[in-house]
């Protein structure tokens, strides 16, 4: 790794856990940063305890979890099909992981109430993982011409599949009893309002194991980018290194979908800023992975506070607006770069 | 390195090479040449595992290649497929540093030994000053030599490079042929190139292979092998062969209309 790769790294966990923490104690109570820090440290008195450790920290982890998922699975999907523009939000995966979330809670929803018990803890993110999976496997068939994936077609089949899993999720909705629909359609927004530790858990097992495997096929991906035939007379195992990673990608992004919504452009957006700024010629894992976890609790923090501070109001918005706020102007630059190159 | 009745084809397409056999001399630079679609580069493919047999096989010292652990071939072919893509910013010696990657364990950083052959590939090819600029911000003549250097620095003793010489004018060509004949002849690679050209190819190669429609037409010598016969049989070329410091040159017949 080049120095400039692990200073940036460096200072975007350490932003990140700086954002974190003034998030921890902002909200009904505000309490100083010292405090917060004392609880994490295991310190503190119960009250404060139980506000930080049981009310705010399982959506600021949440939110740094999600980043994380997000941002790695895009930079794997970017690298994985040279396209800065395959990113989970655009080729479909989180549609699919959407599709599948939404079907379990209108589905198995009980009406009036929250949705509950084993459908809740493993339903939902079981089902994200396998429509995110589902999705993947269709766009990679289709994208296949003359036994490899072309790359310029995963993300006009991707943007077809994540359009048919979203109609998918919108007549769900209308099929579906109201109450379960106006959560749902709440958490498509991508939200960390409300998250609980059972919201956090799925992301943080997905990120603890899946992040060092990415990890580990870091020198394979600095080969593929020099095109899968100088890679494969490099000696690497193309195919499957390439599925290895389309499932590790998939997995990372519909477990965060799981956790917090289809929070948008956090995939797109994160590699390719970390790219730009470590000057390598593909996305680097782990300054991509600080990157979005540092985007997403910035987000947040924003998307929580931003109408109060500005004086709008007590109104809190999902943290996917404020993204997709940040993102979509970043998305119409980056489709213009790539046709001013053709 | 030898290649014993090999027949390739894509898909379920009508083969492309068509029972080709071929003892590669060692040591040496060998060219390929042929008309358009005679299955020249078809042929590199299959020699290089990129594109398996549907019969016959390829042997490295005696050994199929598609027997080869992946990593064990990449330590003792290098390939340099027709116009690779440069990735956007990769500066020169990253990219010739790519060509270790068949000699690095699994969390290895370069060693002296890697960055020797690094240097050694830069030098090789003439760009030691030019290591820290980007690679797509270079003239497409040092751009490919940038590439050569890559599979240099791979450190393999048998080389296929698929056209090298393609899109460059003759300046750059010559230079890039230069490299290719020294790493034959300076560090005792076997060398096979498919080349475009058959007047650069005639002076460099030491041992020329005609295709035509998936076989070989006529190998040897390149003054032995490029007759105007040749030329017409093969080609559908009206043209002279002169020699020039005991290589042929080959000199098109015009067909002046009016």
């Amino acid at each position: 790794m080049k120095s400039r790769t692990i200073v940036l790294s460096i200072a975007f966990a350490v932003l990140a856990v700086l954002v974190a923490l003034v998030s921890l104690s902002i909200g009904t109570t505000k309490l100083p940063v010292a405090d917060v820090v004392e609880v994490l440290l295991g310190g503190g008195r119960r009250g404060t305890r139980l506000v930080v450790l049981e009310l705010r920290l399982p959506r600021v982890a949440t939110g740094l979890l999600v980043g994380i998922a997000f941002a790695v699975s895009g930079a794997l999907l970017q690298t994985l099909s040279r396209n800065p523009l395959a990113s989970p939000d655009i080729v479909g995966v989180n549609s699919g992981a959407s599709a599948g979330a939404v079907a379990v809670i209108v589905l198995a929803g009980s009406g009036g109430g929250n949705i509950s018990g084993a459908a809740a803890k493993v339903g939902i993110p079981l089902a994200a993982v396998l429509g995110g999976l589902l999705a993947t496997l269709i766009v990679g068939a289709l994208s296949i011409q003359r036994g490899v994936v072309d790359a310029g077609r995963v993300v006009l089949i991707g943007v077809g599949i994540a359009a048919a899993a979203n109609s998918l999720v919108a007549w769900l909705l209308v099929i579906g009893d109201v109450n379960d629909a106006g959560r749902a359609a709440a958490w498509l927004a991508g939200s960390l309002n409300a998250r609980a530790w059972s919201d956090a858990i799925p992301v943080l097992v997905a990120v603890v194991l899946l992040l060092p495997v990415a990890m580990s096929f870091n020198r394979d991906l600095s080969a593929l980018v020099l095109g899968d035939d100088v890679a494969s007379s490099l000696g690497v195992r193309v195919a499957r290194i390439r599925l290895a990673l389309l499932i590790v990608a998939t997995v990372l992004a519909a477990l965060a979908t799981a956790g917090a919504g289809p929070i948008a452009f956090v995939a797109l957006v994160a590699p390719q800023i970390a790219q730009r700024l470590t000057r390598m010629e593909r996305p680097p894992l782990l300054t991509t992975a600080m990157l979005g976890a540092l985007f997403v609790v910035l987000a947040d923090l924003l998307a929580r506070n931003g109408l109060q501070w500005l004086q709008v109001g007590p109104y809190e918005l999902p943290v996917g607006v404020v993204t997709a706020a940040c993102g979509a102007p970043y998305l119409l630059h980056l489709i213009g770069r790539q046709q001013k190159g053709r | 390195m030898h290649v014993e009745n090999l027949t390739l084809a894509y898909g379920a397409d009508a083969p492309v090479v068509t029972g080709l056999t071929l003892e590669v001399p060692a040591g040496q630079l060998t060219a390929v040449v042929g008309p358009n679609g005679s299955g020249k580069s078809t042929l590199l493919r299959g020699m290089s595992r990129l594109l398996p047999p549907q019969s016959g096989q390829v042997l490295l010292d005696g050994q199929d290649i598609h027997t080869l652990p992946a990593r064990e071939l990449a330590r003792k072919l290098g390939v340099l497929p027709q116009g690779p893509v440069t990735p956007e910013g990769i500066t020169a010696a990253e990219l010739v540093s790519r060509g270790r990657h068949p000699h690095r364990g699994l969390f290895g950083r370069l060693t002296a030994e890697d960055d020797a052959a690094i240097e050694e590939a830069l030098a090789a090819v003439e760009l030691t000053e030019l290591r820290e600029r980007p690679v797509d911000q270079l003239s497409g003549g040092q751009r490919q030599r940038v590439w050569i250097a890559m599979v240099l620095a791979q450190g393999t003793p048998h080389l296929l490079l698929d056209e090298p010489t393609t899109y460059l004018d003759l300046a750059h060509a010559v230079d890039v042929m230069n490299v290719v004949h020294a790493a034959a002849h300076t560090s005792g690679r076997t060398v096979v190139a498919v080349l475009h050209d058959l007047t650069l190819a005639a002076q460099y190669a030491d041992h020329l292979v005609v295709m035509g429609q998936g076989r070989i037409a006529a190998e040897g010598r390149p003054v032995d092998v490029l007759t105007a016969e040749l030329l017409h049989d093969v080609f559908g070329l009206q043209a002279t062969v002169v020699e020039v410091g005991g290589a042929p040159v080959v000199v098109p017949d015009r067909r002046l209309v009016g």
